[in-house]
């Protein structure tokens, strides 16, 4: 296989991948007919062209931040997370659960214990697959599967029969108090003066972004990130150096769930303020994306979540002004995975064609 | 042993077999084949002896067509043969058993005979005459295995003959055997030779790849010896004698030479008493080990790979459990509990330089820093706090670490795998080393490390020692234990074979003992306790010469 | 619950079972290989698009089903192309071809509908018409079990008795035939296939398009059968509930049958709480039937009910070695 020097592999793979992305998506906006030029013109503008768009992209961003770190921690075990989703969703329960717990006063009391509930929910929804691999085998990847599925069953069981208030018509919960409310960006002093307009953005994005530091640190700066990563590298290598298997295991997947099931903040708490259906609305998907084209490190996946949210608000654009629907950002995700996760070794031997092939052989 | 080679040739009036001329075959760097030439006689049993990483796997995988000659050419039957795959290899009526079975597990004994050698697209018709055809096969040649068994269920040395009747019911005049008694009993190696006799009286020809000297004294009639790649001699079997051998597979090098005082051994600080370990199929790997090392002494462990060195080192590094008495510093180890693993054995203070360097000892992608920290991560010098992690001070350590060990290039942030081997195995041993261990576990020091390193790693090692450590070493290169050790433990098939101190050893006694036979070479070794296995053994392959 | 009650809900539970069957046999041939397909959701997502769009552009459901077929097929090389050729990440490939399909059959839908990413509403010969079974007409006056006949095995669409047909096809060609022969192997130790001198990638490759196939034949049903005519994720999960039968099913064709029509049976009486409750004489939340077959394939797969043992070399590229 082709050796290319390590600044390509972190930059050059994902922008490569991206580009083909980009270039297949545009092949096929022109095969339905429309214009590939319009399209990014739209996605843009709709999507970083004002402070407005900004305040959708960075909302949409926040959420793709938790769902990527999500899968970046249990990535670093080699543990392929695609649960997010589900334990997102469970997140959301716990938020709600404490909003609607008690009348909060105000949003800084209600925060620190909405998310508490939300990353021990998520928590929660990951330790059954983490056991089940750890001790008995059973392969995550398809254990997550389903429990995304029995997630959402449960969320709406609960929704349709046990927490909607009576008289209401659609599957959520009552309306949080306005003391859980979180403030936006447009609420916020002096950022308010930049984003002049009501946007969902909400002070989540700090907590995302202080999670993305706090995920650094873990992955790089603390015992358990070390064993992590360790064992993620090579399991017998863990095993000589006495890290235990199913402790690293556990822990990833906790802490995996907890950032998934912390990403509900953002949506239920500080934009929908109350729970619905579906809340995540394939953000634990899109974390996927979010880590293979962040290469797995917390800057690559704030980097990612941003171009993801303006791949997310872009397209929404897209879908209103244009005639190219809204699920082309889907497509693009799914290529993206594709590119970044499954074809990458394709990829890297494109690049090796510009590296000077130096064939290096293993005895 | 130029009269052996021209012994090999003069053959020619027999028709030949196999005939590979030059064959060269390189892996990157590693040469794994040079140039070699072989004859087999048609309806002989040919051995071909070496150690481990000789290259006679290699060799016989060019032969089957799993991998390509870079240069040479092969006949078979005297006409010239190239084989591009292993399709063409069972054209030309080779067939292969090999060290890992390639079988399907959960296939009956008929599908996997029959499989890619189907007469039609139907099953029915192909496994009807399969099943006809091994009982033909079964009757001629004691290759008896039930037809409808399901391979998971057989023992390993029915499984081999499954291998055997694969080859013979796709028409193999040929069958080449890849170590093929490692796995088996004594009993079902015997019934194994049987076969294989049956096999030749039937006009087939069969190649033996192993190490053992007792199948080649056994069962061959003419027999080469690899060492390193190279052929270096092809003789007859029945002109030539266990000694001889041995000697032609260890060779004769120039003994390196380690400057070493004489050992002061003190208070006992390892003591194994009947220490068994089963791998996960449940094969006894370790049967019954007592063995006591002192501080200051260098205990060297002398061997064939796989006879057990791996499973004594990982099992006293905590890395697979074991049943047993292993007493460190009068304290008793925990061999299956909650603190069998390599972060309590560290404690203990064992400190463990793996065989493996590449999948155990490291973490290729991680730093040479990060290295460093492997398995002492939780060392409270490298900790900043409670919670975080002193990277500048592992940083640090590692910068003195590599100028101490003068690693090259001496750059702490470099990923492990862009160091050579020898390099690579310095960070090890500067981490391990410098833990100041009570017990230095060390296996295979110098495996693919530059003749430079080698005398500055070997000189770490005495040092350890002199500063009154004990050291466990296991290396297959004998060299290196004869010149390194105070006494020396020769293992063979999960036993001790024999120990005694090193200045009496010599290379042709222990070369007998690590391929598991006693006889006057071993017992003219003074001071050896040699185990009453060992002659044994001698006795049942009534070796001539 | 009445008879006829219970007739009708066997009756949709064959109809609701077939696409389950059809995608869970397809995953069957990919993973036998050794392949791991979790983007079975996705080829029948093509498919019903694919043949929705055909049938209703042409008026005929073979055709449909032809072009279901191939965007399956097409899918399903995109997936071999990267786990057989470039040894990629099986499980990463799956997820996202899943998602690639999930968007670009709306964008196809869409650019030639222009109907909010559904295909125009199918009829008559564009959808796969109801079979009646010979002598069901005569049988139907058989107490009990001619009213079974007549009423739930008869009067399906063609793919359904293809579908049924898969079942001992599948197990024939799987068990009986050298290619199956070979399949298993490749599945469980691909070495051995090599060294007895058969292409690896050849098969795997093969068994690629034969899952491909089977979606595709899943996907035409679900747009010209189940339901007439394709619309947004009108999938719903069936492709993991498929995967999810196929790990109940041990990856073996009439276990795979029984899981499918179990599953289909839960999803029938999802449609009816009313019989449910009757039946049971409380209310059984209709997600607790929805997660049902997802709580079984787990508590199989931690191995309580006996072990699921995938193919060994699942999810393995192959590697030549010694």
């Amino acid at each position: 296989m082709a050796r290319i020097p390590r600044w390509a592999d972190l930059v050059l793979v994902p922008l490569i991948s991206l580009l083909l992305a980009g270039i297949i998506s545009a092949l096929v906006i022109l095969a339905i007919g429309q214009s590939p030029k319009e399209a990014l013109t739209t996605m843009v503008t709709g999507a970083v062209g004002s402070s407005y768009a900004w305040g959708y992209t960075l909302y949409y961003a926040t959420s793709f931040m938790f769902t990527g770190l999500a899968v970046t921690v249990a990535f670093h075990g080699s543990l392929f997370n695609i649960g997010g989703e589900g334990q997102a969703q469970l997140g959301g329960l716990g938020v709600a659960l404490v909003c609607l717990a008690v009348p909060w006063p105000h949003w800084t009391l209600a925060l620190p214990m909405a998310m508490i509930a939300g990353a021990l929910f998520g928590a929660a929804w990951a330790a059954i697959p983490a056991y089940l691999q750890a001790r008995r085998g059973s392969h995550i990847v398809i254990t997550t599967i389903m429990f995304n599925y029995i997630g959402a069953a449960l969320i709406v069981y609960l929704l349709v029969n046990v927490l909607r208030p009576p008289g209401q018509m659609d599957p959520a919960t009552a309306r949080f108090p306005s003391g859980a409310a979180l403030p936006t960006l447009h609420d916020l002093p002096l950022l308010g003066l930049i984003f002049d307009k009501k946007i969902p953005a909400n002070v989540t994005l700090f907590v995302a972004l202080i999670a993305c530091w706090l995920v650094w640190l873990l992955l790089w700066r603390t015992r358990l990130g070390y064993e992590i990563r360790a064992f993620g590298r090579s399991e017998p290598a863990a095993r000589y150096a006495g890290i235990s298997p199913f402790r690293v295991t556990m822990l990833a997947m906790l802490i995996s769930g907890a950032l998934a099931g912390l990403m509900s903040i953002n949506n239920v708490m500080g934009e929908s303020g109350r729970l619905l259906q579906n809340s995540s609305e394939g953000a634990g998907f899109i974390g996927i994306a979010v880590a293979l084209m962040g290469r797995n490190h917390p800057i690559g996946v704030f980097l990612a979540a941003i171009l993801f949210g303006i791949l997310y608000q872009g397209g929404a654009e897209i879908g209103l002004w244009t005639s190219i629907p809204i699920e082309l950002r889907t497509v693009v995700q799914g290529l993206v995975i594709l590119f970044t996760g499954a074809l990458d070794h394709m990829v890297r031997m494109m690049l090796g064609v510009f590296f000077r092939p130096r064939r290096i052989e293993v005895a | 042993m130029k009269g052996g080679i021209a012994a090999g040739r003069q053959e020619t009036a027999a028709p030949l077999a196999i005939e590979l001329r030059g064959i060269s075959k390189a892996f990157g760097t590693v040469q794994a084949n040079k140039d070699i030439s072989i004859q087999v006689a048609k309806g002989t049993i040919h051995g071909i002896i070496g150690e481990n990483g000789a290259g006679k796997s290699t060799l016989m995988s060019i032969l089957y067509g799993f991998y390509k000659a870079d240069s040479g050419d092969i006949l078979i039957n005297g006409t010239p043969t190239t084989i591009p795959d292993s399709q063409a290899a069972i054209r030309a009526g080779i067939g292969m058993v090999f060290q890992h079975f390639k079988l399907v597990q959960n296939f009956s004994v008929l599908e996997n005979v029959i499989l890619g050698a189907e007469d039609g697209a139907l099953l029915r018709p192909s496994l009807a005459k399969a099943r006809k055809v091994l009982a033909d096969l079964a009757r001629e040649y004691e290759l008896e295995v039930h037809p409808d068994a399901v391979i998971e269920e057989l023992s390993v040395g029915h499984q081999q003959r499954v291998e055997i009747l694969k080859a013979l019911y796709r028409h193999a005049d040929i069958l080449i055997l890849d170590e093929p008694t490692g796995v088996l009993t004594p009993a079902e190696a015997d019934h194994l030779f049987r076969i294989l006799r049956n096999l030749k009286e039937q006009g087939k020809t069969v190649v033996l790849i192993t190490h053992k000297l007792r199948e080649i004294m056994e069962i061959t009639d003419t027999v080469s010896v690899m060492r390193r790649g190279e052929m270096t001699a092809t003789v007859r079997t029945a002109e030539t004698s266990p000694e001889q051998l041995a000697e032609l597979m260890v060779g004769r090098k120039v003994l390196l030479h380690v400057p070493k005082g004489t050992a002061k051994p003190g208070r006992r600080v390892l003591e194994i008493k009947d220490l068994r370990v089963r791998d996960v199929d449940g094969v006894e790997r370790l049967k019954g080990i007592d063995l006591s090392i002192r501080a200051g002494e260098i205990l060297g462990i002398a061997g064939v790979a796989g006879n057990g060195q791996t499973e004594l080192l990982q099992v006293l590094g905590g890395i697979t459990q074991g049943t047993g008495t292993v007493i460190l510093n009068d304290k008793s180890l925990d061999l299956t509990g909650k603190s069998s693993d390599g972060q309590s054995r560290r404690r203990d203070g064992i400190s463990h330089v793996p065989e493996d360097r590449q999948h155990l000892g490291m973490i290729m992608d991680f730093t040479a820093w990060e290295n460093v920290a492997f398995g002492y991560h939780n060392d409270p010098a490298y900790q900043k706090n409670r919670w975080l992690m002193d990277n500048g001070a592992i940083l640090e350590d590692t910068k003195g670490k590599m100028e101490r060990f003068d690693v090259r290039p001496p750059i702490p942030t470099l990923q492990a795998k862009s160091f050579s081997g020898g390099n690579q195995q310095k960070i090890i041993l500067a981490r391990e080393i410098e833990r100041n261990p009570d017990l230095l576990l060390v296996g295979q020091p110098t495996r693919g490390v530059d003749i430079g390193a080698i005398e500055f790693i070997h000189k770490r090692i005495v040092a350890l020692r002199d500063s009154g450590k004990a050291v466990l070493l296991v290396s297959v290169e004998l060299d290196e234990i004869m010149s390194l050790s105070d006494r020396i433990a020769v293992m063979f098939d999960g036993h001790l074979m024999g120990i005694g101190p090193a200045e009496s050893a010599t290379q042709v006694g222990l070369g007998c003992l690590m391929a598991g036979l006693g006889g006057a070479d071993t017992r003219a070794m003074s001071g050896w306790d040699i185990s009453a296995a060992a002659d044994e053994q001698r006795l049942s392959t009534g070796t001539r010469g | 619950m009445d008879y006829a009650t219970l007739l009708q809900i066997l009756d949709s539970t064959i109809r609701l079972a077939t696409p389950l069957l059809l995608a869970c046999l397809a995953g069957l041939y990919s993973e036998r290989s050794g392949i791991f397909d979790i983007g079975l959701e996705g080829k029948m997502l093509m498919a019903a698009m694919s043949t929705g769009a055909v049938a209703a552009l042409t008026g005929s459901v073979w055709i449909g089903l032809l072009a279901g077929i191939s965007g399956a097929v097409l899918f399903a090389l995109v997936h071999g192309v990267a786990s057989i050729t470039f040894r990629g990440n099986q499980l990463i490939s799956g997820v996202a071809l899943n998602f690639v399909a999930s968007g670009i059959t709306v964008l196809i839908a869409q650019s030639l509908f222009r109907q909010g990413g559904r295909t125009p509403p199918l009829s008559g010969e564009a959808r796969f018409n109801p079979i009646t079974l010979p002598f069901a007409e005569a049988l139907s006056g058989v107490p009990i079990l001619g009213p079974l006949y007549s009423e739930v095995l008869s009067g399906h669409g063609a793919l359904v008795y293809i579908a049924l047909l898969a079942v001992p096809v599948t197990w024939w060609v799987l068990f009986r035939t050298r290619f199956g022969l070979r399949l298993r192997a490749v599945g469980e130790n691909p070495a051995s296939v090599d060294t007895a001198g058969i292409s690896v990638i050849r098969l795997r490759y093969g068994a690629v398009v034969i899952t491909g196939i089977l979606c595709g034949l899943a996907g035409a049903y679900m747009a010209a059968g189940l339901q007439a005519g394709f619309g947004k994720e009108m999938t719903a999960g069936r492709g993991y509930i498929a995967l999810a039968a196929l790990i109940f099913a041990k990856w073996r064709p009439w276990y795979a049958l029984m899981a499918t029509l179990l599953f289909g049976f839960f999803q029938a009486l999802a449609l009816r709480p009313d019989v449910i409750k009757n039946t049971v004489g409380f209310d059984v939340p209709v997600p607790a039937l929805d997660a049902l077959p997802y709580i079984l394939t787990v508590i199989v797969l931690a191995g309580f009910v006996g072990r699921a043992i995938p193919p060994r070399a699942g999810g393995e590229p192959y590697v030549k070695e010694r």
